[in-house]
């Protein structure tokens, strides 16, 4: 064990954030497609162009939302627990709509007849909709803190509905995210097609960069009002995790403090609207590769910017602040946290190669041409 | 208290959609084997009907992959949402196994089966054959890591006890990884799914045999099938053995419910054939033994005696007993963790504690135990043996049978004769559903015989659930055998479809049935 515990709470803080980046930059490109499979595609040849830019990969890009989950059990424990229990219903909604996805992509063109490919079709649009829109639901939540509360054993109590979830900035918030990760997949959609399909997606892209970039303003407007939470007592970070060892007060203006105390976090929102421009201004010069590396870029800065505005927490309660989870007190042993971080640091970039090489495999625009040739075959 | 009623429908949700899951990856991790074989055949003979056998066999693979990852999707978050005390109390250590699962085989698995399908015409033969093999190697991974973890709730090895955190925690990864619960899970389990995709290329191509045609193609598929299948359900014996030793080393209360083993009998004790169980009266009406066998499987020597299930209530109840000394003072530590007298009250019960947690089903307080709850709780240690006794007997009759079916079909095989043994094809065809039923009643035997605990000796079953309402159970419940039920009609109708069409639908224009290109 050569890094102390406090460190490794922090790494394991960036190493949750880098998988939600690398789920909402990866998955959100295919999720991105699927959103715009029926607006984009107006007939079944361009729907089976559109599918196919994505086919080979969507799989190996929904294991990051896998190992999101299985990290954040492995390190966060607490926060599996409570946030997947108390968060029921949309929890199950997500996986609902992801269901669509494999039994899409894979069953669509198995057979030839205009009703069920249009069945398919509008579940690849729900298993592309849905979880990004309630993934920016629940950070809006968060970021309002959640209704529930640990009794003595650590049991977990969720005293809130699910329609209050859907309160007004947690719909914004739900807003930001759908149009951040439909904007990335409009902007890999101009990287894999041409013509018509690549047209219509640039249009797209247009339209939701700037919604973007108009909610994610209106969020940090919003976020001024929005009381935060913040640590009362003395914080040891080396402390055996107990998140009820602590004091937690709310107070407005909190979730920007760490902005204050650390001015350099800025550049997190600032990227948000740099990565979005610049992937706009590249996406119509036609350099669609350099614009996927700015709209992912943009993605860092936005999921950037909300962690950064909770750090230290990752799930305040509202009822009981004292419940709050935050990154010294919600996390796995120090043994464990140890073993996960040197599995990832092994595993993590030998996928980043594979993954790199599988589409470098598959690279160059997918035409209505290879469609036709290889109409057995392809999706 | 959590309600009774909470506790059973999240298992039942639990069973329902891990079995559902199950029907999709044993064959998933047996034809990924199978299809290596047949590319490997390619690559060295250079004849393209391997190839054909190759994306033919795959395809069928692909309709059957697509619902594995359905609903492994919701195996991966069901502890979260439904399983939350049972995330915090052992995630420290059961988190990491399923993390890397993910790291290391879901992403291997799941990036080159995309290779797989659309990599034909970009890579070259060596490539693509390597693609596959990565895809064979990250779905075999996949089932190490998950049994892993599951090996560890049948034998929690390698954690402890922290009262300031309130969970297990992690102090042996390696005692974790090397398991001998999870390893001897690990190689019965993935040699059942080599079972269940040998027989799946074996029925089918018995079929096309049967009405001769594309008869080149099912023969050379069926003969892969058939030796494939031979070893691989010899090696399902043997290593059902040896879950069975490591079942009566670490879960006695399992091994004794399997065998119907009401009495502690003289070692080494006989293995009972089948018997008429009286649950109520708690001994057997009449039972059919072959004399020492169980006791050779169970404790590998002559001497070493099985207990039966009176002794072991009779055990399981001091251990009560000493468990409520260990709640009681772990009270005090959680109220005050100065309690020095307590921490040591507790160390000195600590490993006993999830047995006085089974009475947390009744009570809140350990003030308010009565005797008669200690003998109820150690009765509940026992799972139901009915279920159990029959369950067993079925799988392993089924893995003698597909035994037999497979070293006639291989006999056959090598002599070249099976084309023309209608009653050996016809046999085959209707073998078609054992491995799944083998598979599905293992499940069962192994994690219904695990009850009353998640986390065998530690953790209760009845206290890992999440606090949820019983009317989101329902919904949530309904929800998923709905939606599964719709998607495995449309599953079936596809490879109905597929296989029935046969070789025909690659489109190669070599077989019967050739779909027109479009
Ligand atoms: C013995 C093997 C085995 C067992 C016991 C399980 N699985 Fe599984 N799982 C596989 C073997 C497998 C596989 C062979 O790797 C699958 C099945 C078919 C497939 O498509 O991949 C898979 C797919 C699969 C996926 C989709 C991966 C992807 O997107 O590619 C997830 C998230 C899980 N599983 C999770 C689980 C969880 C949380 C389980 C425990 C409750 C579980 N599986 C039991
Ligand atoms: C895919 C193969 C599996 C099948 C078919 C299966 C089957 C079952 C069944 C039938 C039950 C209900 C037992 C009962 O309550 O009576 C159950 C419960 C459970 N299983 Fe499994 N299981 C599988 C894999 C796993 C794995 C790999 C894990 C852990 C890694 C696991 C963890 C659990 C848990 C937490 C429960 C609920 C608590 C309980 O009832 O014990 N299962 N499973
Ligand atoms: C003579 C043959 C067999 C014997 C002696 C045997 C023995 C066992 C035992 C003792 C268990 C329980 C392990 C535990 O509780 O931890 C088990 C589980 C299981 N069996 Fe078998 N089995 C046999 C045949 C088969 C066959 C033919 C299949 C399927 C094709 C199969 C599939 C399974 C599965 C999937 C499990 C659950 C996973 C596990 O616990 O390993 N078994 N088997």
């Amino acid at each position: 064990m050569i890094i102390d515990y406090p460190t490794l709470k922090v790494i394991w803080w960036l190493l949750v954030g880098v998988l939600l980046v690398g789920f909402a930059i990866m998955d959100g490109h295919d999720m991105g497609v699927g959103t715009l499979l029926p607006f984009v595609g107006k007939n079944d040849e361009e729907r089976r162009v559109i599918i196919n830019t994505v086919g080979p990969h969507w799989d190996g890009n929904q294991v990051w939302f896998v190992t999101g989950g299985g990290a954040i059990f492995a390190a966060w424990p607490l926060v599996y627990a409570t946030a997947f229990s108390g968060f029921y219903w949309a929890m199950l909604a997500v996986l609902w709509a992801l269901f669509f996805r494999p039994v899409g992509f894979d069953y669509r063109s198995k057979i030839d007849n205009a009703s069920w490919r249009s069945t398919w079709d509008w579940g690849l649009f729900v298993g592309g909709a849905v979880p990004p829109l309630i993934f920016g639901v629940a950070f809006g939540n968060l970021l309002q803190g959640v209704p529930f509360n640990f009794d003595s054993n650590l049991v977990s109590y969720y005293t809130g509905s699910f329609w209050g979830l859907l309160n007004p900035f947690a719909l914004l918030t739900g807003v930001v995210s759908t149009a951040m990760i439909t904007f990335h997949g409009a902007i890999y959609l101009m990287h894999r097609t041409e013509g018509e399909i690549q047209r219509r997606s640039r249009n797209a892209a247009l339209f939701f960069g700037l919604l973007m970039l108009a909610g994610f303003s209106a969020a940090g407007v919003w976020l001024q009002w929005i009381p935060g939470y913040a640590i009362a007592s003395a914080i040891d970070p080396s402390a055996l995790p107990d998140p009820l060892a602590k004091e937690v007060v709310r107070e407005a203006g909190a979730w920007m403090s760490n902005y204050r105390s650390m001015p350099a976090t800025m550049a997190l929102p600032v990227l948000a609207y740099l990565g979005a421009i610049a992937a706009l201004l590249l996406a119509f010069r036609g350099r669609t590769l350099a614009a996927f590396v700015a709209s992912s870029l943009a993605i860092v800065g936005v999921i950037g910017t909300a962690g950064m505005s909770m750090f230290p927490f990752v799930m305040p309660s509202s009822t009981d602040p004292r419940s709050s989870l935050t990154v010294w007190d919600s996390v796995s042993s120090h043994l464990t946290l140890s073993i996960m971080f040197f599995a990832t640091l092994i595993f993590m970039p030998i996928i980043i190669a594979y993954t790199s090489w599988a589409y470098s495999v598959m690279a160059g625009k997918v035409t209505a041409a290879y469609v036709r040739e290889n109409s057995h075959s392809a999706y | 208290m959590v309600s009774e009623q909470l506790v059973d429908l999240s298992r039942l949700q639990f069973a329902a959609t891990a079995l559902y899951h199950f029907l999709f990856v044993p064959l998933t991790i047996g034809m990924t084997w199978i299809l290596v074989i047949m590319e490997s055949v390619y690559v060295m003979t250079g004849k393209p009907i391997y190839k054909d056998m190759t994306r033919f066999w795959g395809k069928l693979f692909g309709i059957n992959f697509a619902l594995g990852v359905t609903t492994g999707l919701t195996l991966e978050f069901q502890f979260g949402t439904n399983w939350a005390y049972y995330s915090h109390y052992v995630g420290d250590i059961f988190g990491a196994p399923l993390a890397i699962e993910g790291l290391m085989a879901f992403f291997l698995e799941s990036t080159f089966i995309g290779l797989f399908f659309f990599g034909w015409d970009r890579l070259s033969r060596r490539q693509h054959l390597l693609v596959t093999t990565l895809m064979a190697i990250g779905t075999n991974l996949s089932a190490l890591w998950i049994l892993i973890a599951n090996g560890w709730m049948q034998n929690p090895v390698g954690a402890e006890f922290s009262a300031i955190t309130m969970r297990m925690e992690m102090v042996d990864f390696w005692a974790v990884v090397f398991n001998p619960d999870a390893q001897a899970k690990f190689v019965h389990t993935v040699s059942a799914g080599y079972v269940t995709g040998a027989m799946f290329v074996l029925s089918i191509s018995a079929w096309y045999l049967l009405r001769r045609r594309d008869v080149e193609f099912a023969k050379r598929s069926f003969r892969i099938a058939a030796a494939f299948g031979l070893a691989s359900a010899l090696s399902v014996i043997v290593l059902g053995d040896e879950s069975g030793y490591t079942v009566g080393e670490a879960q006695q209360t399992k091994m004794a419910a399997m065998e119907a083993m009401w009495e502690t009998e003289p070692a080494p004790a006989g293995l009972k054939l089948i018997a008429g169980i009286n649950e109520a009266e708690m001994k057997n009406d009449w039972e059919i033994e072959i004399p020492w066998l169980l006791g050779l499987i169970g404790t590998r020597s002559l001497d070493k005696e099985l207990p039966g299930i009176k002794e072991i209530i009779a055990h399981n109840r001091e251990r009560v007993i000493s468990g409520i000394e260990a709640v009681k003072a772990l009270d005090l530590v959680r109220a005050n963790p100065k309690d020095q007298a307590a921490k040591e009250r507790l160390l000195a019960h600590q490993p006993d504690l999830g047995f006085g947690l089974l009475l947390r089903k009744y009570v809140a307080s350990m003030d308010e135990v009565t005797p008669e709850l200690i003998d109820r709780a150690a009765a509940d240690t026992i799972p139901r043996v009915t279920p159990l006794f029959w369950g067993f007997r079925l799988m392993v009759a089924l893995g003698f049978a597909m035994a037999a079916l497979f070293s006639l079909a291989l006999f056959y095989s090598i002599k070249g004769s099976f084309a023309e043994k209608p009653w050996l094809l016809r046999w085959a065809l209707w073998s078609l559903p054992m491995p799944w039923i083998a598979c599905e009643v293992g499940w069962f035997v192994a994690e219904y015989g695990r009850q009353p605990w998640t986390i065998y000796g530690v953790l209760p079953t009845h206290l890992s659930v999440s606090t949820l309402s019983v009317s989101s159970l329902y919904g949530s419940l309904a929800g998923f055998v709905g939606f599964y039920t719709l998607l495995l009609i449309v599953e079936m109708y596809l490879m109905v479809k597929f296989a029935r069409q046969g070789p025909g639908s690659l489109g190669t224009g070599r077989y019967l049935n050739e779909v027109a290109h479009a």
